[in-house]
């Protein structure tokens, strides 16, 4: 059976009061491909958060499911256990730690005693995974997200999904700021992963889904799912914008 | 919801052996108590004038008129010398063996072994062990306890003793200077580099007992040695006292690194002056862990004399629950174009309190140079707190100083990085705590970070829910 991430009429509003997510619904399979498209503002990125577990958010209705399970009060750690990633819009910076020995923390953390990878066996798994989204530094050497820049953020973003081979990836505008080749090997690198998952990209640009190729569109206005399509949609998106699709 | 700290049982260091003395002094301290200190160890006259002249300064000094309340502080029921053992020994087999078995403990004998040039062992008042490994000794370093070098090197002692804390600096230099048992002497002759470190491990064992050890480092032009300290002790309800006085001197074109790893049971006072001259090209370094005590004044000092001379300070102060590390350093820049870099980081948990406190002054004359102080406080909760005291004077015109300050909590948003990726409350701020003090673990010799590592893992256990 393919596992489920089932959000079920999300109403979300912040610690102070602002109310974001008007009642989404939306249900994702692995192995498909959603892409959540919308203006700014329209509560793509709190709906991220709000999956992960976000202790700045209150759910004031609705939940959210793996596989039948309710998780919407679990903590971010035992959601990630359970497979969901989020790859952030803007990752922090953990000054100190060091990129490889955080990943190899977090990676084990799932494995039994027996499997669980010595420094030097990650140290060369990350560097063959690095590789192919080609980093200019040796990533390994370095603190997380510490001095990195734009484009080596989202790369990295990236690299750790890989590695922890989540069943749902939550990624949210891993294009932005990117420079055309950035662009390719991020995608070429989600396309190409090596383990089923299930996508679920945020994004303005028709330009990363020519790559991942949608299963599904959905459109995010106002805290609201108004629309939902197959790969067109955001092509018609792109031509006329969303207003149109909004007054529709 | 676990609020409990497991910070005291984590204290690995905690055990005590029978106390044995083979001389102890009364509670309380007076000129009999000062004399019969003297008399004990065979004094020359010259040395039992010192201790007499500052005992009277001792009691007309006022207690520090800043930092942490020292009024719990009790003279009166405190033990100011207790000597453990007869002996002191450079076979580890020679011994006393609760003594023996005590170093065993915490690693020394192992350790000496593996990466060190020489060892030395204070136990209460006296060091009961000390050895200086043959091939450094023929080139002419000299490592032995103050109170052998006071007999064999007086007049080396006498040229160095108090002039860089002079008697009547502060109540508890003047106080260790009349009673002081104990320490370090080491001479590092012109041109002689000393690649692997000299160590001392400082044990308190009695209860209630004051140790007041007396250190003195002369590195001749040209030379370099890395001396490491160690300190740690039982826990005892009563309050033990902990005031040594350290005085460094680097000659033209030597370097010292001084590193000191103070993990003290929490019911140690540890008051300590430590000072270290620096001249012409010379450099010297302080690395300074502060991990335990009950209170803790330490400001290691930076004397720049010499043209061209450099100082650095790695601060490093961790305060746990009923902790208060009142901590931080001088610079003082008396010649032209030295530098001083002041880098201190501190940690506060479940209650504890760390402040940091420098001086930076650059004397009249003190032309082209340049201080760089940086001071970042990480607080774990609401309950912990953290101050920085800086204070600059500056009486020179062409120079550079820069200043920079930071006071953080661990960020909701680092923690929600790290847990989205799988790790628990404790293991990211682990990771964070870990990440923020690095700079400075990094400097530390490898079995100090790993231990240093262990103790701030340990010490995040069921502090979170």
């Amino acid at each position: 059976m393919k596992k489920t991430l089932i959000i079920e009429n999300l109403h979300v509003r912040t610690v102070e009061g602002k109310e974001i997510l008007k009642g989404v619904s939306l249900i994702f399979k692995q192995n498909e491909t959603h892409a959540i498209m919308g203006p700014n503002g329209g509560g793509k990125s709190t709906l991220a958060q709000v999956i992960m577990g976000h202790p700045g958010f209150i759910i004031t209705k609705g939940k959210i499911l793996v596989d039948g399970k309710n998780i919407t009060k679990l903590s971010p750690d035992k959601r990630a256990k359970l497979g969901i990633f989020l790859g952030f819009q803007y990752p922090v910076e953990v000054p100190g730690v060091n990129f490889a020995n955080f990943l190899r923390l977090a990676v084990n953390e799932n494995k039994t005693k027996d499997e669980k990878f010595s420094p030097i066996a990650f140290r060369n798994l990350i560097k063959e995974k690095a590789e192919k989204l080609v980093f200019s530094e040796d990533v390994t050497k370095r603190f997380l997200n510490e001095g990195f820049s734009g484009g080596e953020k989202k790369k990295a973003e990236i690299l750790q999904m890989s590695l922890l081979k989540p069943s749902f990836a939550i990624l949210d505008e891993p294009d932005s700021g990117l420079d055309v080749d950035a662009l390719k090997y991020i995608s070429k690198t989600i396309a190409n992963l090596d383990f089923p998952v299930g996508l679920i990209v945020i994004t303005h640009y028709q330009r990363i889904l020519h790559y991942l190729r949608p299963d599904f569109v959905h459109v995010l206005i106002n805290g609201k799912i108004i629309k939902s399509g197959d790969a067109n949609l955001a092509k018609i998106i792109e031509k006329n914008g969303y207003e149109k699709i909004f007054n529709n | 919801m676990k609020k409990s700290s497991t910070i005291n049982n984590s204290y690995t260091y905690g055990f005590h052996k029978p106390e044995k003395s083979s001389f102890k002094t009364p509670l309380g301290i007076n000129e009999k108590i000062v004399k019969a200190i003297s008399a004990y160890k065979n004094e020359l006259l010259w040395m039992r004038e010192f201790r007499l002249k500052a005992l009277k300064i001792f009691r007309k000094k006022n207690m520090p008129s800043f930092g942490p309340d020292l009024s719990k502080l009790n003279f009166d029921k405190l033990c100011f010398y207790n000597s453990p053992s007869s002996g002191k020994f450079r076979k580890w087999s020679d011994v006393p063996k609760d003594i023996l078995d005590t170093y065993n403990k915490i690693g020394v004998p192992e350790a000496e072994k593996k990466f060190l040039a020489g060892v030395e062992a204070q136990y209460d008042s006296e060091v009961v062990y000390s050895n200086l490994k043959n091939h450094w000794e023929k080139l002419g370093v000299i490592f032995t306890d103050m109170d052998t070098a006071v007999k064999k090197y007086p007049e080396l002692v006498k040229e160095y003793l108090g002039t860089l804390v002079p008697l009547d600096d502060n109540k508890f230099s003047a106080l260790n200077s009349a009673v002081w048992s104990g320490g370090s002497f080491i001479y590092v002759p012109k041109g002689v580099n000393v690649p692997i470190p000299l160590q001392a491990y400082f044990r308190i064992n009695a209860k209630a007992v004051g140790q007041f050890e007396r250190t003195i480092i002369i590195a001749e032009e040209g030379s370099f040695v890395h001396y490491i300290e160690g300190c740690s002790a039982p826990i005892y309800t009563n309050d033990s006292l902990h005031a040594a006085v350290v005085e460094v001197f680097v000659k033209k074109g030597a370097r010292v690194r001084y590193t000191s790893i103070q993990n003290w049971s929490g019911s140690v006072y540890n008051l300590v002056t430590k000072r270290m001259q620096i001249e012409e090209n010379g450099v010297g370094e302080w690395v300074d862990g502060n991990l335990g005590s009950k209170v803790n004044m330490k400001y290691p000092a930076l004397i720049l004399k010499g043209k061209g001379a450099r100082g650095e300070l790695l601060s490093l102060a961790y305060a746990g629950k009923n902790q208060y590390q009142d901590t931080g350093g001088k610079a003082i820049h008396l010649a032209p174009n030295t530098t001083s870099t002041l880098i201190s980081k501190s940690v506060s948990r479940n209650g504890g309190r760390a402040s940091y406190r420098g001086l930076v002054k650059i004397a009249k004359g003190a032309r082209g140079s340049k201080s760089h102080v940086r001071c970042d406080a990480l607080l774990l909760d609401d309950k912990s707190r953290s101050d920085t005291y800086p204070v600059n004077d500056v009486q020179e015109q062409d120079v550079t100083l820069g200043h920079e300050a930071s006071v953080s909590k661990v960020g909701e948003q680092q923690l929600f990085y790290l847990m989205s990726r799988g790790l628990n409350e404790i293991q990211a701020t682990s990771l964070i705590v870990n990440g923020f003090i690095e700079p400075i673990v990094k400097e530390l010799p490898l079995e100090y970070a790993v231990e240093l590592n262990r103790l701030i893992n340990l010490s995040m256990e069921g502090a979170v829910g």
